[in-house]
């Protein structure tokens, strides 16, 4: 009789509660886990949502309606699925590595400004040059602004060890500062009757619409960005899955001690690293202001970044995953568009439920990898 | 500079870094702990905006201040449960408290925008407060800067000068050691996250019960967040805390400071100033901690289980 046994014995209760590891993880656990989140983030929220006094069926009809009701809708669904799977990705990878890359939201800004600003005031310099080679001037600004805002929490990662969830959690307010200072003072077009706006992009500048896709109406608002976006995770896939520094990330972020032993340079993948994911929040950026908004105003992102983090999560970093958990996410975005439009709520009730889902991921993690078995104690 | 700049910018540190200070010392009850709570965003929100409204509904900020504390504590409790519990990602598990504290507020709080509501009021200390200049700065607050006066000595003696402190200490360092021991490390991880989150709490109710009374959606402003920077700053040590955010409520002032002595930089770079504050603090915390061999409480972060090592 081992110890263990005598002490359970004494109780006198003969079932007891064990929380065992599991050997294998069964496939449908994985599977069934996000899909239950998310189903019990809902029932939730609409408790309290109900909680407020809102009618939670009328809210959640509303919110289904205005996500997939229509072909616009469903349009509008892959406009809000464009910069939710760029930054995501970017998000993803830096989480591959541990590095808590919080900062999508502010290099996501940073991509927008610097397209905003080429888009401004470059091509009457220029108009030599090409619509299309402006295109790819302004996605390759994009990249390098975001990736240039991420190198600042990067590089006092690598060099000098500062925790990168506050650095670049910091930078976020800095980035969308930068915005308004932009959009109030020096870029402020005169006609704007005080608001805080730019003047609209020369129209060829914007990104082209995707062709009328069977499923959507000839006014929709997809555009380019969503090729970009499924590229990049294509691309991301590849490099993650089957190169060498996909396995060196891997192995970093699994074991920093490993992966310094094995001779792998730590530092420079931080640098690599932070500055793809940062590349990638930036083109979100990019794609959302060339291709919807057509110029810089206050608030551009209703925190696309945030929002990034918690997909990423869901998807289990896996780039493929990433986009179908970006179209789910993009259509409570705008679900929470249609609560604020027809029930006055506020938007940001959909961080309600993505903070929800999240708690329920997290907490259905512990079924993946654990059972609970009920057994009876022997005498 | 004369002694009115001064004193009124010393005045408006203390009351920027009141709700800071509050938030601060609860995260590093936690994180001595060791359980990292990212929520302290989400958590002061709710703080702000439940303690405005039980203010206004029963009349006393007093009540609404304890609704707050409340408030807070039930929110560290679901990060403490998926945490210590369920074993869940402490990074995620914050930011989704912080998501969810952000959006609940919002949705709480939204006919309450603009209302006006109550307030504490400044308390003369007799005697005290007629000490020239130190009376005016000190001892003319609201009782919540008080009791951060008190809390933060209090604080940094419960943790380093008495048993429980001790227990709270290796509770974090070292959890198989501490259970070893005798010392419930799962109840007192639960104890400190609670604690922990009725201070996140408090601090937001200062900011809408005192610092700026009312509730506006986000009022916050990151403040969470810089309290989490902070303690890191305040090597886990209340002490240091409350010097880190008075300093940030210096600089943090010191950009109305600089408007009434009408210099003109545009009113974005000053709203920058204390985020970039955060970083530049941190930088240096971090070469000191280096320099000093100060570390982080060694299981921070960590869930613990019995018979794993």
């Amino acid at each position: 009789m081992t110890v263990e046994d005598m002490k359970v014995g004494r109780g006198g209760f003969p079932w007891r509660i064990r929380v065992e590891q599991r050997l294998v993880r069964p496939r449908w656990v994985s599977a069934i886990v996000p899909v239950l989140s998310i189903v019990l983030g809902l029932l939730t929220g609409a408790l309290l949502i109900w909680a407020n006094g809102v009618d939670p069926i009328a809210a959640y009809v509303a919110m289904a309606k205005g996500a997939f009701g229509s072909k616009y809708a469903l349009g509008e669904t892959l406009v809000k699925t464009i910069p939710l799977i760029l930054a995501g990705l970017g998000v993803s990878l830096a989480f591959r590595m541990q590095l808590w890359n919080i900062g999508a939201e502010g290099q996501l800004h940073m991509g927008a400004i610097a397209a905003g600003g080429i888009a401004l005031f470059l091509p009457q310099k220029f108009p030599q040059i090409q619509p299309w080679m402006w295109l790819v001037i302004i996605t390759a600004a994009g990249f390098a602004a975001g990736a240039l805002w991420a190198l600042i929490p990067g590089a006092l990662k690598a060099y000098l060890n500062v925790n990168e969830i506050i650095t670049t959690l910091m930078l976020n307010y800095v980035a969308i500062l930068w915005v308004d200072y932009l959009v109030n003072v020096p870029w402020k077009d005169p006609a704007s009757l005080g608001f805080p706006l730019t003047a609209v992009f020369p129209r060829e500048l914007w990104l082209p619409r995707t062709p009328g896709l069977f499923f959507l109406t000839p006014r929709h608002r997809v555009h380019l960005g969503l090729l970009f976006g499924i590229v990049a995770a294509i691309l991301l896939y590849v490099f993650v899955t089957r190169s060498k520094w996909g396995f060196e990330v891997d192995v970093i972020g699994r074991n920093q001690k490993a992966a310094r032993y094995a001779g792998m340079r730590i530092a420079r993948n931080v640098l690599i690293v932070m500055a793809i994911s940062g590349g990638l929040a930036g083109v979100a950026g990019m794609a959302e202001v060339m291709g919807i908004i057509h110029r810089l105003q206050h608030q551009i992102s209703p925190g696309y970044g945030y929002t990034a983090i918690i997909i990423a999560w869901l998807a289990k970093l896996h780039p493929l995953v990433l986009p179908v958990v970006a179209f789910l996410f993009g259509a409570l975005l705008v679900a929470g568009d249609q609560l604020q439009i027809s029930m006055g709520l506020p938007v940001a009730v959909s961080f309600i439920l993505q903070g929800l889902i999240l708690f329920f991921v997290l907490g259905g993690e512990i079924l993946s990898y654990y059972t609970l078995r009920i057994e009876r104690v022997s005498s | 500079m004369d002694w009115v700049f001064i004193s009124a910018t010393l005045i408006a540190a203390i009351r920027a870094g009141t709700p800071i200070l509050y938030a601060t010392i609860g995260e590093i009850f936690a994180e001595r702990a060791g359980v990292l709570n990212l929520g302290v965003e989400g958590m002061m929100l709710m703080g702000a905006v439940s303690g405005f409204i039980v203010g206004l509904k029963t009349g006393s900020p007093w009540v609404g201040a304890l609704a707050a504390m409340l408030v807070g504590g039930l929110m560290s409790l679901i990060h403490a449960f998926i945490s210590i519990t369920l074993r869940g990602d402490q990074v995620v598990s914050g930011l989704a408290l912080t998501l969810f504290g952000s959006g609940l507020s919002a949705l709480v709080g939204k006919p309450y925008v603009g209302v006006p509501g109550v307030r504490f009021t400044a308390w003369k200390i007799p005697l005290l407060s007629r000490i020239p200049f130190l009376g005016e700065v000190l001892f003319q607050r609201d009782p919540l800067v008080y009791f951060s006066f008190l809390l933060f000595p209090l604080a940094w003696y419960f943790i380093f000068k008495t048993r429980p402190g001790l227990h709270l200490r290796a509770v974090g360092e070292d959890p198989a050691t501490a259970d070893a021991a005798g010392i419930n490390v799962f109840k007192l991880r639960y104890l400190y996250t609670f604690i922990g989150g009725m201070l996140a709490g408090l601090g937001g109710a200062t900011i809408s019960l005192s610092y700026t009374p009312g509730w506006i959606e986000g009022m916050t402003a990151g403040r969470g967040w810089i309290a989490v920077g902070l303690v890191i700053f305040a090597f886990w040590d209340p002490l240091r805390a409350a010097l880190g955010s008075y300093l940030f409520g210096g600089v943090n002032s010191l950009q109305f400071g600089l408007q009434t002595k009408g210099v003109t930089i545009p009113i974005y770079f000053l709203q920058m100033m204390p985020y970039l504050f955060t970083i530049l603090v941190l930088i240096f915390a971090t070469q000191e901690r280096v320099r000093r061999r100060v570390g982080a409480p060694a299981a921070l972060g960590i869930p613990y289980v019995r018979g794993e090592r």
